[in-house]
C-alpha cells in the first residue's frame, strides 16, 4: 500500500513535470485568440432565427446570420425548429424572426391576429409555387403530360405497388398543406395520391425517375435546391383564380403563388433594432437563393460557408439591407 | 394430477386451433359479403370533433401559458430548473460559457475524464476504449455535436435516475404499486416519441428543458423496471435472513436489497443510457443540439455520407457508454474474485496516477487552444462519408431493379390483401372476430382488454388508418420473426457465428433509422414495403438476440440427450430447441412488436401513410396537430391491444 | 407410553417452564384467510376441499407444542407439510393467522414492532436452508451483520464475528466472499451468523439439505457438538427422518399442516400413532433407535432369570452383544424392580429387521 502510494505519487509527479513542460512550450491560451472577434459589440444585442427545415430557408437564415454577426455585430442564435413549433416561439420570446414564410394563413391567423404575438416583416423578394411536377424526360418523351387534361391518359405509367391499379401521384411534404386529394377527385383523375411523407422521400423519389427514366408525377415546389439540379416540369392545372381554394372538398383549381414573407415576434419588432431593421429590408430573388441553397445541398458547404461566400460576391445587395445605410 | 393436465393439453391445443381457423374463415366469408360497408374511413384533411377539440385544446394552452397559474408555478419552474441544467453540464464540455469561446473542459480534458471514470468504473480495458472513442469523435470532425449529444444525453439520464431509481424500489417492494406503474411504463414505451414532442414543446416550449423531458419518458422505464426487478429477485432467504435478525426495513433495504440488486440496477442504468441515447437523436426536431440535428440536416439535401458520419458518431458513443457500464456492472463480480493483492495495489496506483493525469490533462484543456479545441478538420469524417456516398450511389444504382421486384411481390402477396381484409370489413365485423379469438387464446379477460381497445381504436376517429398500420405491423413482425428465429438458432447453436454477428445487431440497433431511410427510398421508393423494411431492420436484432439467448440457455444435457438419441441438427432444432425456447420466442415475438409499433412513426416518413403519417403530418401542421395526437394514441392502442394478445396467449400454452 | 394425545402438553411434569409454547396456531393464504381457523366447519375441511370451497390454502392447522430450555426439538415432515411456514410463524416472518406463540410467557403475536425487532435481534435467530448470505460481503461482515443492524460497533463488532467464526470452523475463511465457498462452508457461515447475537434460540430451517450427505453428516455433527458447547434451546426443521432421530430430543410430525405425533425417537420407531407415521419409520435401522423396553416381554414361567441387568433406555444395538453373550435372556430392571426380559430371539428380531409389526 504505502509503495504503492508513492508510485501514485511519482507518478502525479512525472505528469506535472510533463505538464509543465508542455505549458512551457505553451501554445496559444484561450481566450487570447479571436474572442474579440464578433463579441457582443455594437447596440444590436441578440438575435434568435428560426431554422425551418428546408434548404431554402436555410440560406436565407445564413446570409442574414451572416451580415447580423460581422455587419451589425448581433450575437446571432440558430434554433432548428419546425414552423408549426417556431411560430409558437414569438410568444415566448425565444424566436425572433422566421426568414421564409410559405402563406400559413391559418398560423398568421392565430398568431398575428388573435395572440398579437407576431407581425410581418414584408416579402424576402422569392415567389413560392406549389404544384404537381415530373421529372425533364417525362416531358421530353411525352410533351403533353404537362397538362391535366391528358393525364388519364397516362396513369397506367405512373401505376406502382401503392396505388393498385390507378395511377401513383407523390405527395406528402406533411409540412404543406395539400389539395391533391380534392384535385384528382373533381378533375376526375384516375389517379391515387400516396403520402411519402417526407420531403426526403418526394427528393429522392424525383431524383431517381430521372436517372432511372421511370414515369413519375407527384407534388413539389420552387424554389427547391433540387431544381437547379433536376428541372422538374410544371404541370398546369387549371388556372388560379382568388376564392378557387375557399371550400376544401371542392377545389379543382392549381395552387396559388405564394409570396414568400418574412415573419417576426412583436417584441422584436417593437424594439425596432438594427437586427429588426435587416430583416425587414431584407430581399433577395429566386436565382439568389438557388445559387447559395446549391452552395448547401450540392456542393456541401456548410451552411455559413455558403453564406460567406455569397455575401462576399454580392457587397452591393447586402448594403441595401443594412439599417440607414450604415457603413 | 399430471396425467389429467397433459390430458387437458392433448384434448385443448388442437381444438383451439381449429376454433382461430374457424373464425378466420368466418371473418373472410363475411368480408366476401360485407366488403366495404362501416370501414370508417378518413381522409388524410378531414377532422373528426375529437381532433378539433384536441387542436383548441392545442390553442388555449398555448394562449394562456403565461396567465394559468399551473404553467407560472409549476411547469415554468420545471422547464428553468431543468434547463439551467442542461446548460451548466454544456458549458462544461459542450458550449461556450463564462464569457468564453470555448466551454470549460476542452476535448483532451474530457477525453482523459472519460478515461478515468471508464477506469474507475470498469477497468483498463474500457478506459482505453473510451479514450479511443472519444477521439474517434473528435477526428470524425464532430466533437461539439458530439459532446452536445453526449452532454444531453447524460443530463436526461441523470434525471432519469433521480425518479427512476426510487419508482423502481417502491415497485419492487409493493405489489400494487407494481401493477399500478406497469402500465404506464407500457404507455411511456409504446407512445411514439413524436407524439410527445409537439406537446411537450407547448408546456416546456422549445430547448434543452422539452428535449430533455422528451428524452426521459423514453429513457426512465427501463431503469425503473430493473430497478423493480432487482429488487424482486434478491432471493426470498436473504431478505429473511436480515428480518429474523431484527432489521428494520430501512436497513434491509439500504443492506441487503440495494446492494444485492446493484448488478441488475446498473444494467437499468445502462439500458436507460441507450434509450436516451437513441431519443436525443430525434429530439433532434424540437432543436435538440448535437448529432441528430446533423443526421436530419443531411437527410434534407440526401446527403447518406454526412448523416452516416454522425450516425456512426452515435454508435460510437453508445458502444462506449454501453460498454463502460457494462464493465461497472461486472466489476462488482470481479473485484470479489480478484484476490490478488497486487492486483489491488496497482488499481489503487492507477485510480491516483490516473486522477492526477486527468486534472492536468483538465486544467490543459482549460488553459490552452490546442488542447481545448479539438485539432482535427475531420478529415476522417470526410473520407467516411465520401466512401458510404459512394457505396450508396453503388447500391442505389445497381440493385434498385431487383429490389423494386421484391417490393412488388411483397406487396402484392402479403401486404395487399391482408390490408384489403383488414381495411374493406366493416368495424364491427373485425372487432368480433379480434374479440372471439381473444377469448380463444386468452380466455375472458383478454377479451374484455381486446373489447376495451378496440372501442378506443373507433373513439380515436382513425380506425381505417390503425386497419391499414396493422396490416403493416403484422407483416414486419412475421419478417422480424422469420430472421429471429433463423438467424438466432443459428446464432444460439454457433459461439463463432454469435460472436460475429452480436456486435452488427448492436450498431444496427443504435443506428438511428433517420440514416438509412435514404437507401432505403431509393431501393424501395416511398411506399408501404420501405416502411416495412425500416421497421424490420429496427426490430430484427432485438428478436434476434432474444431467440438466441433463448436456443443457448437450452439445457446442454437436454441437447446431449437428443444426440445421443441420434437427432439429426434440424431434428434436434425443430424438436428439442425451439420448443424449448418457447418463452423466448413468444418474449421476441412481443418485443418484435413493440419495436416494429415503434417505428411506424418512421415509416410514416417513408411512403406508409396511415397512422404514421397521421403523426408525422400532425407534427408538422396547425389543423393535423389534434389528428396526430389521436393517432400517436391509436398506435399506443394497437400495441396495448396487440402485447396484451400475445402475452395471455402465451402465458395460456405456457401453463398447459 | 405412546404419545397419542397430541394436543395435551408433552412436557412433563417437574420439568422446567418451556421456552417456546405454541397454542391453536393456525396460517392460512388466501383471501378471508382469517375466517377459516374461527369456523369449525372449515377447520374440519381437508387441504384440499378447503381449497375447493373457499380458495385458501392452510398450511399450519392447529399446531401446539412446546420446546423445553436445551432442548433439540424437531419439526419433520415432507415438502408441503407447513413447516417451514410454521418455523415462520414464530418469529413473525410470516403472520400467524392466529394462535398464540409465549417465549419465555410472552405472547410474541401481540408485541409490537418494535418489541419483535428486539426479540429477533437478541432471542431467537434463524438459519436458512439456502443460506441467505450477502453475495457482497465477505464472510465477517456476513457474521457481523446481526451486529451491526443492532448498532454494535465496529470493533466489538469484528471481535465477536472471530470468536464465532472460529467457533464453526471457519478460521481462515474471513477474508472470502460467500460465492468463493462451498455450500458447506456457506452454511457455517449461516451457522456463524446465527450464533454470534448469541440468541436464546436457534431456529434451523432445514438447513442441511442443499448439502451434499457427506457434508450434511459434518455439519450434522457439528450442530451436535455446538449443542454441546453452547447448550442453545434449539428448533430444528428436517424433511430427513435420520436428520431428526440423530439431532432431536423430541420429533414433531406434520402432515398438511396438522401434527401427527409428537415425541422422542424411539416413541415414533416403538410406536407409531398411525399409518402415515408408521410407514415412515419403516425403513429406519431400529436397532440404532429402539431401547430395551420397546423390545422386552413378560417373563415366561420356563424363563430362566440370572442374566445379566440392563436398563429399560439402554439402545438395542449397545445391548446386543450382552444379551446374545448371556447364557440366559437379560432382565430389564429400573430401580430394582424387574420391568421384562430380552432373549437372543427379541434382540434377533430387531437387529435383523424381523420385528413383528407392533
Amino acid at each position: 500500500m504505502v509503495r504503492n502510494g508513492k508510485t501514485g505519487v511519482r507518478g502525479a509527479g512525472v505528469v506535472l513535470a510533463c505538464a509543465l513542460a508542455l505549458a512551457g512550450c505553451g501554445g496559444a491560451k484561450v481566450g487570447d485568440t479571436g474572442s474579440a472577434q464578433s463579441g457582443s459589440t455594437g447596440d444590436c444585442g441578440t438575435f434568435t432565427i428560426a431554422i425551418n427545415p428546408w434548404v431554402g430557408y436555410e440560406a436565407n437564415a445564413a446570409v442574414l446570420a451572416e451580415v447580423a454577426e460581422k455587419e451589425l455585430g448581433c450575437k446571432v442564435t440558430k434554433k432548428d425548429l419546425k414552423e408549426e413549433v417556431a411560430w409558437q416561439g414569438f410568444g415566448t420570446g425565444e424566436v425572433d424572426a422566421v426568414v421564409e414564410n410559405w402563406g400559413h394563413d391559418d398560423l398568421k391567423k392565430k398568431y398575428i391576429e388573435e395572440q398579437k404575438t407576431a407581425v410581418s416583416a414584408g416579402s424576402t423578394g422569392v415567389e413560392g409555387q406549389i404544384g404537381w411536377y415530373v421529372p425533364p424526360w417525362l416531358a421530353e418523351k411525352y410533351p403533353d403530360i404537362t397538362d391535366w387534361n391528358n393525364l388519364n391518359k397516362y396513369a397506367d405509367l405512373f401505376k406502382t405497388s401503392e396505388s393498385g391499379d390507378k395511377g401513383q401521384l407523390l405527395d406528402g411534404d406533411p409540412s404543406f398543406v395539400t389539395n391533391d386529394e380534392a384535385l384528382v377527385k373533381n378533375l376526375n383523375l384516375n389517379f391515387k395520391v400516396v403520402y411519402g411523407g417526407s420531403e426526403t422521400a418526394l427528393i429522392q423519389a424525383f431524383k431517381q425517375a430521372e436517372e432511372k427514366k421511370t414515369p413519375l408525377i407527384g407534388y413539389f415546389y420552387s424554389p427547391q435546391w433540387l431544381l437547379s439540379q433536376v428541372k422538374l416540369v410544371k404541370v398546369k392545372l387549371p388556372p388560379y383564380a382568388a376564392g378557387c381554394d375557399a371550400v376544401a372538398e371542392a377545389i379543382a383549381c392549381d395552387y396559388p403563388d405564394y409570396d414568400l414573407d418574412k415573419i417576426v415576434s412583436k417584441k422584436f419588432a417593437d424594439a425596432n433594432g438594427p437586427a429588426f431593421q435587416l430583416v425587414k429590408n431584407f430581399t433577395w430573388t429566386n436565382e439568389d437563393q438557388n445559387l447559395v441553397a446549391k452552395y448547401i445541398a450540392e456542393d456541401k458547404m456548410s451552411a455559413d460557408a455558403a453564406a460567406k461566400k455569397w455575401v462576399g460576391d454580392n457587397a452591393d445587395k447586402v448594403k441595401a439591407w443594412l439599417p440607414g445605410g450604415a457603413k | 394430477m399430471a396425467a389429467v393436465a397433459v390430458s387437458g393439453v392433448d384434448f385443448r391445443r388442437p381444438s383451439r386451433g381449429v376454433v382461430v381457423a374457424l373464425i378466420l374463415a368466418l371473418w373472410l366469408a363475411l368480408w366476401a359479403v360485407l366488403k366495404g360497408l362501416h370501414t370508417l374511413a378518413l381522409g388524410p384533411a378531414q377532422l373528426t370533433p375529437l381532433h378539433q377539440g384536441l387542436n383548441d385544446l392545442n390553442d388555449a394552452i398555448g394562449a394562456s401559458r403565461n396567465t394559468n397559474p399551473l404553467f407560472l408555478y409549476f411547469f415554468n419552474e420545471i422547464r428553468l430548473v431543468i434547463d439551467e441544467f442542461v446548460i451548466l453540464v454544456q458549458s462544461l464540455i459542450a458550449q461556450p460559457a463564462f464569457g468564453r469561446p470555448l466551454p470549460l473542459i476542452g476535448w483532451l480534458g474530457v477525453v482523459a475524464l472519460a478515461a478515468f471514470v471508464s477506469y474507475a468504473a470498469g477497468g483498463f480495458r474500457v478506459a482505453l476504449l473510451a479514450a479511443a472513442g472519444f477521439t474517434f469523435l473528435g477526428l470524425q470532425g464532430l466533437w461539439q455535436e458530439s459532446m452536445d449529444t453526449l452532454a444531453l444525453t447524460l443530463s436526461a439520464v441523470l434525471i432519469a435516475l433521480l425518479f427512476g431509481i426510487p419508482i423502481g424500489i417502491w415497485a419492487g417492494l409493493s405489489d400494487r404499486f407494481a401493477k399500478i406503474i406497469t402500465p404506464v411504463l407500457d404507455f411511456m414505451q409504446t407512445m411514439p416519441t413524436f407524439v410527445y414532442l409537439a406537446p411537450l414543446t407547448l408546456f416546456f416550449l422549445i430547448g434543452p428543458a422539452s428535449a430533455t423531458i422528451a428524452t426521459l419518458i423514453y429513457a426512465a422505464p427501463p431503469a425503473i423496471r430493473l430497478t423493480a426487478h432487482g429488487i424482486r429477485n434478491v432471493p426470498g432467504d436473504t431478505v429473511e435472513a436480515s428480518e429474523s435478525l431484527g432489521a428494520t426495513r430501512a436497513q434491509t433495504l439500504g443492506k441487503v436489497l440495494l446492494p444485492t440488486a446493484k448488478r441488475t440496477i446498473i444494467l437499468g442504468v445502462n439500458q436507460t443510457m441507450m434509450a436516451a441515447l437513441s431519443m436525443v437523436t430525434i429530439a433532434a426536431l424540437i432543436d435538440a443540439p448535437g448529432l441528430g440535428k446533423t443526421v436530419i440536416k443531411a437527410l434534407q439535401t440526401l446527403d447518406v455520407g454526412t448523416a452516416f458520419n454522425a450516425g456512426l458518431a452515435i454508435v460510437v458513443l453508445a458502444i462506449v457508454l454501453d460498454r463502460v457500464t457494462t464493465a461497472a456492472g461486472t466489476r462488482v463480480e470481479r473485484a470479489r474474485q480478484n484476490r490478488n493483492p497486487l492486483a489491488a495495489k496497482v488499481r489503487t496506483g492507477g485510480l491516483i496516477g490516473g486522477g492526477a493525469l486527468t486534472a492536468v490533462a483538465i486544467w490543459l484543456s482549460y488553459t490552452y487552444v490546442w488542447a481545448a479545441e479539438f485539432p482535427s478538420d475531420g478529415e476522417i469524417g470526410g473520407s467516411i462519408a465520401k466512401g458510404v456516398a459512394t457505396a450508396t450511389d453503388w447500391v442505389q444504382g445497381n440493385l434498385s431493379g431487383i429490389t423494386n421486384g421484391v417490393k412488388d411481390f411483397a406487396t402484392l402477396v402479403l401486404v395487399d390483401p391482408l390490408q384489403s381484409v383488414l381495411t374493406g370489413s366493416p368495424w364491427w365485423l373485425v372487432a368480433a372476430a379480434v374479440v372471439a379469438i381473444s377469448v380463444v387464446l386468452g380466455g375472458v379477460r383478454a377479451a374484455i382488454g381486446s373489447a376495451v381497445c378496440l372501442g378506443l381504436l373507433v373513439a380515436t376517429g382513425l380506425w381505417q388508418d390503425a386497419m391499414a398500420t396493422l396490416a403493416s405491423t403484422l407483416v414486419a413482425t412475421a419478417a422480424v420473426m422469420v430472421l429471429g428465429v433463423v438467424v438466432g438458432v443459428w446464432m444460439g447453436r454457433s459461439s463463432h457465428a454469435d460472436r460475429f454477428i452480436r456486435p452488427v445487431l448492436d450498431a444496427a440497433q443504435t443506428m438511428p433509422a433517420f440514416v438509412y431511410l435514404v437507401p432505403f427510398l431509393a431501393l424501395f421508393a416511398a411506399s408501404r414495403f420501405t416502411a416495412i423494411v425500416a421497421a424490420v431492420v429496427f426490430a430484427a436484432p432485438v428478436a434476434i438476440k432474444i431467440v438466441a439467448d433463448g436456443v443457448r440457455a437450452v439445457s446442454p444435457t437436454t441437447v446431449e440427450a437428443a444426440t445421443a438419441s441420434g437427432s439429426s441438427a434440424w431434428q434436434t432444432i425443430t424438436k428439442v430447441q425451439l420448443p424449448m425456447a418457447r418463452q423466448a420466442l413468444v418474449l421476441a415475438t412481443n418485443q418484435g412488436l413493440i419495436y416494429v409499433l415503434s417505428m411506424v412513426v418512421v415509416g410514416g416518413l417513408v411512403g406508409a401513410g396511415a397512422l404514421g403519417y397521421d403523426v408525422v403530418a400532425g407534427f408538422s401542421q396547425g389543423q393535423l396537430y389534434g389528428k396526430g395526437l389521436a393517432a400517436g394514441l391509436a398506435i399506443v392502442v394497437l400495441g396495448v391491444l396487440l402485447d396484451r394478445l400475445t402475452r395471455a396467449a402465451a402465458a395460456r400454452t405456457g401453463r398447459a | 407410553m405412546t404419545a397419542q394425545e397430541v394436543e395435551v402438553d408433552p412436557v412433563g411434569a417437574g420439568q422446567p417452564d418451556p421456552v417456546i409454547s405454541v397454542r391453536d396456531v393456525w396460517k392460512v393464504f388466501g383471501p378471508k384467510a382469517s375466517e377459516v381457523p374461527k369456523s369449525p366447519e372449515l377447520c374440519a375441511l381437508s387441504r384440499r376441499e378447503l381449497m375447493d370451497r373457499t380458495g385458501c390454502t392452510a398450511a399450519v392447522r392447529d399446531v401446539g407444542f412446546d420446546v423445553a430450555p436445551g432442548e433439540v426439538f424437531v419439526v419433520m415432515g415432507l415438502s408441503g407439510s407447513g413447516k417451514s411456514t410454521l418455523v415462520r410463524c414464530l418469529t413473525r416472518l410470516v403472520e400467524p393467522t392466529s394462535g398464540q406463540v409465549l417465549f419465555e410467557g410472552e405472547d410474541i403475536l401481540a408485541a409490537d414492532e418494535k418489541r419483535l425487532r428486539d426479540l429477533r435481534r437478541n432471542k431467537f435467530s434463524m438459519v436458512f436452508q439456502h443460506f441467505g448470505l450477502l453475495p457482497h460481503r465477505r464472510v465477517l461482515d456476513n457474521i457481523s451483520y446481526g451486529l451491526e443492524i443492532r448498532g454494535v460497533g465496529k470493533a466489538e463488532r469484528a471481535k465477536r464475528a472471530m470468536e464465532v467464526v472460529d467457533l464453526v470452523g471457519l478460521s481462515g475463511y474471513e477474508k472470502s466472499y460467500p460465492d468463493q465457498l462451498s455450500g458447506g462452508m456457506q452454511q457455517r457461515v449461516g451457522l456463524a451468523r446465527a450464533l454470534a447475537g448469541d440468541p436464546d434460540v436457534l431456529l434451523f430451517d432445514e438447513p442441511f439439505s442443499a448439502l451434499d450427505p457427506l457434508i450434511r453428516r459434518d455439519m450434522q455433527n457439528e450442530v451436535v457438538r455446538l449443542h454441546r458447547e453452547v447448550g442453545k434451546t434449539m428448533l430444528f426443521i428436517t424433511h430427513d427422518l435420520s436428520e431428526a432421530l440423530k439431532l432431536g430430543d423430541r420429533i414433531l410430525i406434520m402432515r398438511d399442516g396438522k401434527v401427527v405425533q409428537v415425541g422422542t425417537g424411539d416413541e415414533l420407531v416403538g410406536a407409531p400413532v398411525d399409518d402415515y407415521v408408521r410407514d415412515f419409520v419403516r425403513d429406519v435401522p431400529r436397532a440404532n433407535v429402539l431401547t430395551l423396553k420397546w423390545i422386552m416381554r413378560d417373563p415366561r414361567p420356563d424363563d430362566v432369570l440370572d442374566g445379566p441387568e440392563l436398563g429399560p433406555d439402554v439402545v438395542v444395538r449397545d445391548a446386543t452383544r450382552a444379551v446374545l453373550a448371556a447364557a440366559a435372556p437379560v432382565k430389564v430392571v429400573r430401580d430394582g424392580e424387574l420391568l421384562g426380559i430380552v432373549g437372543d430371539e427379541e434382540i434377533l428380531a430387531v437387529v435383523a429387521g424381523q420385528e413383528a409389526d407392533a
